[in-house]
């Protein structure tokens, strides 16, 4: 009964402490707001427009025609055009255009044969060195692959549109159905993992720096001489955090789903359980680095140590299915990855609890293992 | 009055090879100001901090308000009050706010507190402040503040680690004002310091020195029984004069006040006066007097240590 009365003590000094605290107030809302809007429209993976340069060695009306239709694609712009090569690849040099088109001056030949125009002349064998010369050369800055991706996807556009001819469908290997997603709209997979991303922010850092806070500016020194235990003063200090982190994934969620139209298919059991175990366990991660940390800077600098791989590796920006097993181990260990799996279950593909229960499970046992090694390290401290 | 509150008996306290406190005994009395003198880095805090039971002594016992330390220090720690060096309580949070989140970590709530807040804010002239937020204060209105803090819950024993270190002379005289009366009150105080004339205000003090006690008794009889005499030399060098004493074994210690030398020497010498002037001190004093012998006199005495 006491002691619950000093986890109140330390709960309402901490409310009003924030409350006090106009900056980390405005972050509270600010951050996920920001970031949302920030993140929603910037981070495209669909990428279009890409600057070109176009090298018109053929210059004839069909190649002019082939300029437009490239360009009809809405993958590259033509901003600048060449006489020669060189030139081209000074200007990729200098990051003027990130590619360059390259017309050859045998294009009609180029074409006439190609299978991709199929006109009906002969059918042509693949074999032969003649017809499977490609119309024309991309050269492509590739350090970005993603650049490369997009400009390797018009490798094989059809051309039939050079001589207004009727779509000629070639029947695909393979059907693909698109679930979840399916005008493939980056946004989409975005924001629920910025639920992810926001709060490991928050969460870790303000709970870290929240119990430093306390030795940094000499509070501690009072405290541990009151009745106050060390368990019941992490307790009071983090409930006001679990509130905000509740706040922050709400001001996410709905503004994801008003502003870009993000479905949020699942039922509210199952976020509310996902998004409660993360949080517990983001708080938990964060108060033993309180424990590690001797000042707010180091607690800043050891969650800057686990936010960055957080964003990174834990499928947030890349998917986690392409990096190698050390990497996908290293993510596996991280709550983000288990939280963000879980939620984008949740949100996009109506997961019921049932089926998030393995990285739910992981989430509350991170918590608590992270709450026992905060406070056998926390009385230690102070013994 | 015989009542002891604390009782200390070879308490000690190593860091590694270090020892910060070496068998010290203590006996505080009921109702009296008790305090711990040296310099920085002598034992003070750690004797005080094994004392409220945050340190385990290394060897020793010790009894505080009847609890034995340190297997009842949760229990003491309700009985008694704490105020630390630096200022320790919220600077973004009011008086008002301070003084009820302790009432309330100690267990008082409602209109008790209430009432207590205000009895406290009318003793401590805090009345006018209780809106202030503690950052915006002065060292002297924290101090107040702190105590009040300190004594919310009426503690038995009040801990206080070099208490005035940052307000001016007359905040530390009001300061001790307030000590006396607590002592009034039936509290008993331990106030470490380095400032002689705080330790002059206690009813008794110990010297402590690299984590021994090297003297203990009442100000005035540390004085009477110090073994040396205080000799004040009035001389037209008196750098020179100072390094030529401070080579005689008979003095313990000379140091400069302006013009004049306070020279220590050591009570082998009956007449120090005499003695002195016997001295070759290049250019001859042009005066040599007895004084009365200050604290300083005697912690200089007891720790061996000139400072100068």
């Amino acid at each position: 009964m006491n002691s619950l009365r000093r986890i109140l003590a330390v709960l309402q000094k901490e409310l009003l402490q924030i409350r006090r605290d106009r900056v980390t107030l405005g972050m509270i809302v600010m951050l996920p707001l920001v970031q949302l809007l920030l993140f929603g429209y910037a981070i495209n993976t669909d990428v279009r427009h890409i600057p070109a340069a176009v090298v018109d060695q053929s210059n004839t009306a069909l190649s002019r025609v082939l300029t437009q239709i490239v360009n009809a694609t809405q993958v590259v712009d033509f901003v600048e055009r060449h006489d020669d090569l060189d030139e081209a690849e000074r200007a990729i040099v200098a990051g003027r255009v990130r590619a360059a088109f390259i017309i050859p001056p045998d294009l009609a030949q180029r074409v006439v044969r190609s299978p991709a125009v199929a006109l009906d002349l002969a059918t042509p064998r693949s074999t032969d060195e003649e017809t499977s010369r490609p119309v024309a050369q991309w050269i492509v800055d590739g350090s970005d692959t993603t650049i490369a991706a997009a400009i390797k996807a018009l490798r094989s556009m059809p051309l039939h549109e050079l001589f207004e001819q009727d779509v000629n469908r070639t029947t695909p290997t393979f059907e693909v159905a698109l679930f979840y997603n399916p005008e493939q709209r980056t946004v989409v997979n975005i924001v629920p993992g910025l639920v992810g991303i926001i709060l490991t922010m928050t969460m870790i850092m303000f709970t870290s720096a929240a119990i430093v806070r306390e030795s940094e500016r000499g509070n501690m020194e009072m405290l541990i001489n009151t009745p106050v235990r060390s368990l019941e003063l992490m307790i009071g200090k983090i409930i006001p955090y679990i509130f905000i982190g509740l706040i922050q994934a709400l001001i996410i969620l709905s503004l994801g789903h008003l502003i870009y139209a993000v479905p949020v298919s699942g039922g509210l059991p199952a976020l509310a359980v996902a998004t409660l175990l993360f949080i517990g366990a983001s708080l938990s991660l964060g108060l033993v680095l309180s424990t590690i940390a001797k000042s707010q800077l180091q607690a800043m600098q050891l969650t800057l140590f686990i936010l960055l791989p957080s964003i990174l590796l834990s499928g947030f920006m890349f998917p986690f299915e392409g990096m190698p097993a050390l990497a996908q181990d290293i993510a596996e260990a991280l709550p983000a990855t288990h939280f963000l799996r879980a939620i984008r279950a949740v949100v996009l593909r109506d997961a019921t609890l049932a089926e998030i229960r393995p990285d739910a499970l992981w989430l509350g046992a991170f918590m608590i293992g992270g709450l026992l090694v905060a406070s056998l390290r926390f009385t230690k401290r102070l013994g | 009055m015989t009542e002891a509150v604390i009782e200390a008996r070879g308490l000690t306290r190593r860091f590694g090879d270090f020892t910060a406190v070496d068998s010290l005994d203590l006996s505080v009395e009921r109702g009296t100001i008790y305090g711990f003198l040296g310099p920085n880095g002598c034992g003070k805090t750690t004797t005080v901090r094994m004392l409220t039971g945050l340190l385990t002594p290394s060897a020793g016992t010790a009894t505080v308000l009847g609890y034995d330390l340190p297997r009842d220090a949760e229990p003491l720690k309700r009985k008694i009050g704490y105020m630390t060096q630096r200022f320790s309580l919220y600077e973004d949070l009011s008086v008002c706010e301070n003084l009820g989140f302790v009432g309330k970590v100690y267990g008082l709530g409602g209109r008790r507190a209430r009432a207590r807040i205000d009895e406290l804010l009318a003793l401590y002239n805090l009345t006018d402040l209780a809106r202030r937020r503690a950052g915006a204060m002065s060292g002297g209105q924290r101090q107040r503040l702190a105590l009040a803090a300190a004594t919310i819950h009426a503690p038995k024993l009040l801990f206080l680690d070099e208490p005035t270190s940052a307000v001016d002379p007359q905040s530390r005289r009001d300061f001790w004002e307030r000590l006396f009366d607590l002592i009034d009150g039936g509290t008993s105080i331990l106030v470490s310091t380095h400032y002689m004339d705080e330790a002059e205000r206690c009813h008794r003090i110990a010297i402590l020195s690299a984590g021994r006690v090297r003297a203990d008794g009442s100000p005035q009889a540390l004085m009477d029984a110090m073994g040396a005499h205080v000799v004040e030399v009035a001389t037209p060098d008196p750098r020179g004069a100072k390094q030529a004493l401070t080579a005689l074994p008979e003095v313990i210690s000379a140091a400069q006040l302006g013009a004049r030398l306070r020279v220590l020497v050591t009570d082998r010498i009956a007449d120090p006066v005499a003695w002195l002037r016997q001295q070759r001190l290049g250019t001859p004093p042009t005066a040599v007097e007895q004084v009365r012998p200050s604290l300083e006199d005697v912690f200089v005495t007891s720790t061996g240590d000139g400072r100068q």
